[in-house]
C-alpha cells in the first residue's frame, strides 16, 4: 500500500479541519518541507496541514491521535538540528499562518502571540522602548513556537538568558488533542512549573498554539567595540579578565581568523584579514555604568596587547562591527562549499584547552575548522569545512564535528548550548546522560505523550516505550480527607 | 548517607526535608521523613566560570559565604533563617534579587535527583548555556519533593556589585504608589531590585542600582519619582523587606499578580491590616497577615489572583495552592504518576 492509501482517510478529515487549500499532498510540493535549516537531512512528509487557529490545530492533533499517525509542528524551518524534519507517512502541521500578535500590553510588559509570529516582529511590536532579549541569529525568519520549542539564544544570552527566561505562559494542544493552559501573564504560578518543562522540549510534548512573553525597557545606552588579537585564546583571556572584573556584557562574541577572512570578504565591515582572533563586546545598560564599565573594557584589552582596537561611534557602524559577526555562517561559503556546524558547550575556562584539541582535529581530519563563538557563556560554533563533492568527506567532516563534541562534553560542557539536539545530536546524548537520566526524561516524555507520537525519532537516542503507570494511581487518606492535594 | 537507597528502602509515605524552616508549607505528616543534612558539600565552586555545584544540604548562607570571597555571589536571597539550597529550590522560595536575576528557575542550571525508587539522575549540566535533554530542573523547582529528592544543583553565579544604592519614594497613597512603580519598572534604568512595601498605612516604592557607580543611577530615579530619599548604606532596608515573607505565628500569602495590580493589593493590605511586600515589576508579591480574620484575606486575594498559602497558623485549615487551572492540574496529575508512580513522596 502507498503512504498515500495509509493517510487517505486521516487527510480528508484534516481537508474537513482547515480547508483543502491549507493541505499540502503533492509530492513536489511536499519537498519544500522535506527539511529544516539543517539540509543534510531530508524527508517527505505524508501530508503537510497548514492550520489558522488553536481549534484548527487541535482538530489536526485529534484527527492525528485517532488515525495513530505521527506529527511534526514546525515554525519557519531555520532551526539547525532537523529538530523539525517531518517523520515519513506522518503529518507535518506548519505553523506559518497563525502569525498574530494577540495583545501588546506594555503596561505589564506583555506581549501574547501565537506560534508563528516572527521572533523580530515582537521586538518592532514593543518599540521604541521596550524589547524581546532572546535573538537568534535568524530572527528575522524564526518564529516563536519555534524559540519555545529549541529554548533559542542568541548574542544577547549570556546577560540577558534565554527564551525559557522570557516564557510566562502558553497554551497547549497536548499530543492527544487536549488543550492545556499554563501560567499566563503573571510569574510563579501555584502548581508545577510544566510550563518550564515544555520550553525546549523540541516539540516532542505537543504544540504550543498561544504565547505569552515578557518583554524588557531598551537600554539607556549602548557601547560597541570589536578588538583584534593575535589568537582566539589570547581573545580568550580577555573575555576572561572582563567577567572576573565584574562586567557583564550584554554581548560577547569572538570569531578567529578563518571566519574573519570569510565575514570580511562578504560585508567589508572593515576586519583585518590578518588577525588571529576578533573580540566584539558590546555593554549596556544606565548610561553612567555603561560608560563607566566600557573604558575599563577597553583598558583589558590594551593591557592584553590587542592590535587594534575599533569603537563604534554610531549606530551604523555598530550595525557594520554585528554584520561581520552575523554573516560569519553565510559567509562560509567562500571557504569552502559545505560546513558542519556545531554547538557545544564549555566552561569558559577550558577554552584554552578545547580550542586547542579543536586544531589538533582538524589537523588529523585534514579539513579546515572556522570558529565563531558566543564567548560569554562558553557557547562554541565550529565549522567544520568540506567539499561534498569530494568522496567521502562528508562522513570525514562529520566524524571530525563528533569527535569536537565528544572534547566539549569532556571538559564538562555539554553538545548543544541553542540549536537542540533534534535528530543531529541525539546519538551523543549518551555522553552526556546516562541510561537512568534518559529513562527520567523519558517519564517527562511519557506523562505529555504516551503513544509518542508529538514529533517522533528526536531528542532521545534509542526508540524507549512509555508503558502503563504501574499499578493503580492510590489517592493519599489525607487527599480523601480534603486535607492535602496533589499536584 | 546514601539518600537515594534511604529513599528506595523506605515504606509508606515519604517527606524530602532541609533544614525544616518552611514545614508550615507542606501539608499532611509523612510516615517517614528523610533529612538532606548529609549532603552538605560545595561540591564545586568554578570562579572563573561563575558556576558552583552544591549539595542539597548546603546552608544557602553558608554557600553564599564562600562566594562572596571571590567577589561572587548565587543572586537567590529568600528570608534566610538557615535554609538549605536544597529547600529554597524546592520550595521557590525568592526575595528582591529576584527581580533582576530572575527565580530559582532560571539560576539552576543543572540538579541531580532521586527517584522514589531509588533511581538516580541528572538533569541539565554545569554549564549556564544548555539545551541537551528536557529541563527536569525547572520541573522540580518549587515541586515540594512531590516528584523526587533534589540531591545535588548546579547553579550559574553573579558578580556581586563594587556598590548599591537605593532610592525611596513614600507615600499613603496607593494610586501614587503604583504609578511610581510603573514609571520606574519602564524606565531605562537597570535596578537590582524594585520592591514595595505597605504596613501600618504607609507604602514605600524603592529602587536599588548596583555597579560602579550605583549614587549616580539611583539619583536618576530621584529625579523621575520627584520625590524621592537616597539611602547608599542600604542593605538594612533591604533585609527588611526580606523578613517581612515570613510570619512566625501567623499567614503570609504569595501572590501571582501584574505590575498593574499593585495599588488593588495595596488596599487590600490596608483593608486588611497586612503586611505587604513584593517585586513591582514582577507582580509578584507576599502579604504577611500576622492576626484577624486569616481566611477573609485569602478569600479576598484567591478572587481574583493565584495565590499560595506559606506560612500559617498550625490550626489554620487551607490548601496550598488553591485554585489551578484544571488542564494544568490533570497534566500535572499525569507527570506525578510517571515520576512516583506509587504516590509515596508527599
Amino acid at each position: 500500500m502507498t503512504a498515500g492509501a495509509v493517510l487517505a482517510p486521516l487527510i480528508e478529515e484534516l481537508r474537513a479541519a482547515v480547508g483543502a487549500e491549507h493541505v499540502v499532498t503533492h509530492e513536489h510540493q511536499l519537498r519544500t518541507y522535506e527539511s529544516d535549516g539543517l539540509l543534510q537531512y531530508a524527508v517527505t512528509p505524508g501530508a503537510v496541514v497548514l492550520p489558522a487557529s488553536t481549534g484548527e490545530v487541535q482538530a489536526v492533533v485529534r484527527a492525528c491521535h485517532r488515525a495513530g499517525v505521527p506529527f511534526v509542528a514546525r515554525g519557519a524551518g531555520s532551526g539547525l538540528s532537523g529538530g523539525a524534519l517531518p517523520v515519513e507517512d506522518g503529518v507535518l502541521i506548519a505553523l506559518s499562518r497563525m502569525r498574530r500578535i494577540l495583545e501588546v500590553d506594555l503596561d505589564n510588559q506583555r506581549v501574547i502571540v501565537e506560534p508563528g509570529v516572527t521572533n523580530i516582529a515582537v521586538s518592532q511590536a514593543v518599540a521604541p522602548d521596550h524589547f524581546y532579549p532572546p535573538d537568534p541569529s535568524s530572527q528575522i525568519v524564526c518564529t516563536i513556537g519555534g524559540n519555545v520549542a529549541e529554548n533559542s539564544g542568541g548574542a544577547h544570552c549570556f546577560k540577558y538568558g534565554f527564551t525559557t527566561n522570557y516564557v510566562t505562559g502558553l497554551e497547549l494542544v497536548l499530543p492527544d488533542g487536549e488543550l492545556v493552559r499554563l501560567g499566563g501573564k503573571g510569574v510563579d504560578p501555584p502548581g508545577l512549573d510544566l510550563l518550564g518543562a515544555f520550553v525546549g522540549s523540541e516539540g516532542t510534548l505537543g504544540v504550543a498554539t498561544r504565547i505569552w512573553l515578557r518583554i524588557v525597557p531598551k537600554p539607556e545606552s549602548v557601547r560597541t567595540l570589536v578588538a583584534f588579537f593575535g589568537s582566539p585564546v589570547q581573545a580568550g583571556e580577555v573575555v576572561s579578565e572582563i567577567v572576573s572584573g565584574g562586567i557583564v556584557p550584554g554581548a560577547i562574541e569572538m570569531m578567529d581568523n578563518l571566519s574573519i577572512r570569510a565575514a570580511e570578504g562578504y560585508t567589508n565591515a572593515g576586519y583585518p584579514t590578518d588577525a588571529g582572533a576578533a573580540l566584539v563586546v558590546e555593554l549596556d545598560g544606565s548610561e553612567a555604568e555603561c560608560e563607566a564599565r566600557f573604558e575599563q573594557v577597553v583598558a583589558i584589552c590594551e593591557d592584553a596587547g590587542a592590535d587594534s582596537i575599533r569603537v563604534a561611534q554610531d549606530e551604523a557602524e555598530r550595525e557594520l562591527i554585528w554584520q561581520a559577526r552575523k554573516a560569519a555562517f553565510a559567509a562560509m561559503g567562500r571557504i569552502a562549499p559545505n560546513y558542519y556546524v556545531q554547538d557545544s558547550v564549555i566552561p569558559r575556562t577550558r577554552l584554552a584547552e578545547v580550542l586547542g584539541r579543536i586544531e589538533e582535529l582538524g589537523r588529523e581530519y585534514g579539513l579546515q575548522v572556522a570558529n565563531v563563538f558566543h564567548a560569554g557563556d562558553g557557547n562554541l560554533h565550529p565549522l567544520v569545512c568540506y567539499d561534498g563533492s569530494n568522496p567521502g568527506e562528508a562522513e570525514r567532516a562529520e566524524e571530525c564535528a563528533g569527535e569536537i563534541v565528544r572534547a566539549c562534553v569532556e571538559a564538562g560542557g555539554s553538545i548543544t548550548g541553542e540549536h537542540g539536539v533534534g535528530v543531529d545530536k541525539k546519538r551523543y546524548m549518551p555522553e552526556m546522560f546516562s541510561d537512568a537520566d534518559l529513562g527520567t526524561f523519558q517519564r517527562l516524555r511519557c506523562a505529555f505523550d504516551p503513544e509518542q507520537r508529538s514529533n517522533p525519532g528526536k531528542v532521545m537516542p534509542t526508540p524507549r516505550l512509555c508503558g502503563e503507570v504501574p499499578g493503580p494511581y492510590r489517592r493519599h487518606p489525607l487527599e480523601q480527607a480534603g486535607v492535602a492535594e496533589r499536584f | 548517607m546514601d539518600l537515594a537507597a534511604a529513599l528506595a528502602r523506605s515504606e509508606g509515605t515519604v517527606r524530602v526535608r532541609g533544614a525544616g524552616t518552611k514545614r508550615a508549607w507542606t501539608r499532611g505528616e509523612p510516615d517517614v521523613e528523610l533529612s538532606t543534612e548529609g549532603l552538605d558539600e560545595i561540591v564545586e565552586h568554578n570562579v572563573g566560570d561563575l558556576t558552583a555545584v552544591l549539595g542539597a544540604g548546603v546552608p544557602l548562607a553558608r554557600a553564599q559565604g564562600k562566594f562572596a570571597e571571590a567577589g561572587q555571589m548565587l543572586a537567590l536571597d529568600p528570608p534566610d533563617g538557615g535554609a538549605t539550597i536544597g529547600g529554597v529550590v524546592a520550595a521557590n522560595d525568592s526575595g528582591p534579587l529576584r527581580s533582576r536575576y530572575g527565580g530559582a528557575r532560571d539560576l539552576v542550571v543543572g540538579m541531580r535527583i532521586a527517584l522514589a525508587d531509588g533511581t538516580v539522575a541528572k538533569s541539565g549540566g554545569k554549564v549556564i548555556k544548555n539545551v541537551a535533554g528536557y529541563d527536569l530542573a525547572k520541573l522540580f523547582v518549587g515541586s515540594f519533593g512531590q516528584l523526587g529528592a533534589i540531591l545535588e544543583v548546579s547553579v550559574r553565579l553573579h558578580p556581586l556589585p563594587p556598590a548599591t544604592a537605593t532610592a525611596v519614594a513614600r507615600s499613603d497613597d496607593p494610586d501614587a504608589l503604583g504609578r511610581a512603580a510603573l514609571a520606574l519598572s519602564h524606565a531605562r534604568f537597570e535596578q537590582m531590585g524594585l520592591d514595595a512595601r505597605w504596613e501600618d498605612g504607609a507604602g514605600v516604592v524603592m529602587a536599588r542600582f548596583g555597579g560602579a557607580t550605583a549614587v549616580a543611577q539611583a539619583e536618576a530615579a530621584q529625579r523621575l519619582l520627584g520625590d524621592a530619599e537616597i539611602v547608599e548604606d542600604d542593605d538594612a532596608v533591604w533585609e527588611a523587606q526580606r523578613a517581612a515573607q515570613r510570619s512566625p505565628s501567623g499567614l503570609v500569602v504569595k501572590v501571582s499578580a501584574l505590575q498593574t495590580d499593585l495599588p488593588q493589593l495595596l488596599r487590600i493590605a490596608r483593608d486588611h491590616g497586612a503586611t505587604l511586600v513584593g517585586r513591582a515589576a514582577l507582580g509578584l508579591h507576599w502579604l504577611r497577615h500576622d492576626e484577624g480574620d486569616h481566611m477573609a484575606l485569602v478569600e479576598a486575594l484567591r478572587g481574583r489572583w493565584a495565590a499560595a498559602v506559606l506560612d500559617r497558623p498550625a490550626d489554620l485549615e487551607v490548601d496550598r495552592d488553591g485554585r489551578v487551572d484544571p488542564g494544568a492540574r490533570m497534566l500535572a496529575e499525569r507527570v506525578k504518576e510517571r515520576f512516583d508512580p506509587s504516590g509515596r513522596l508527599i
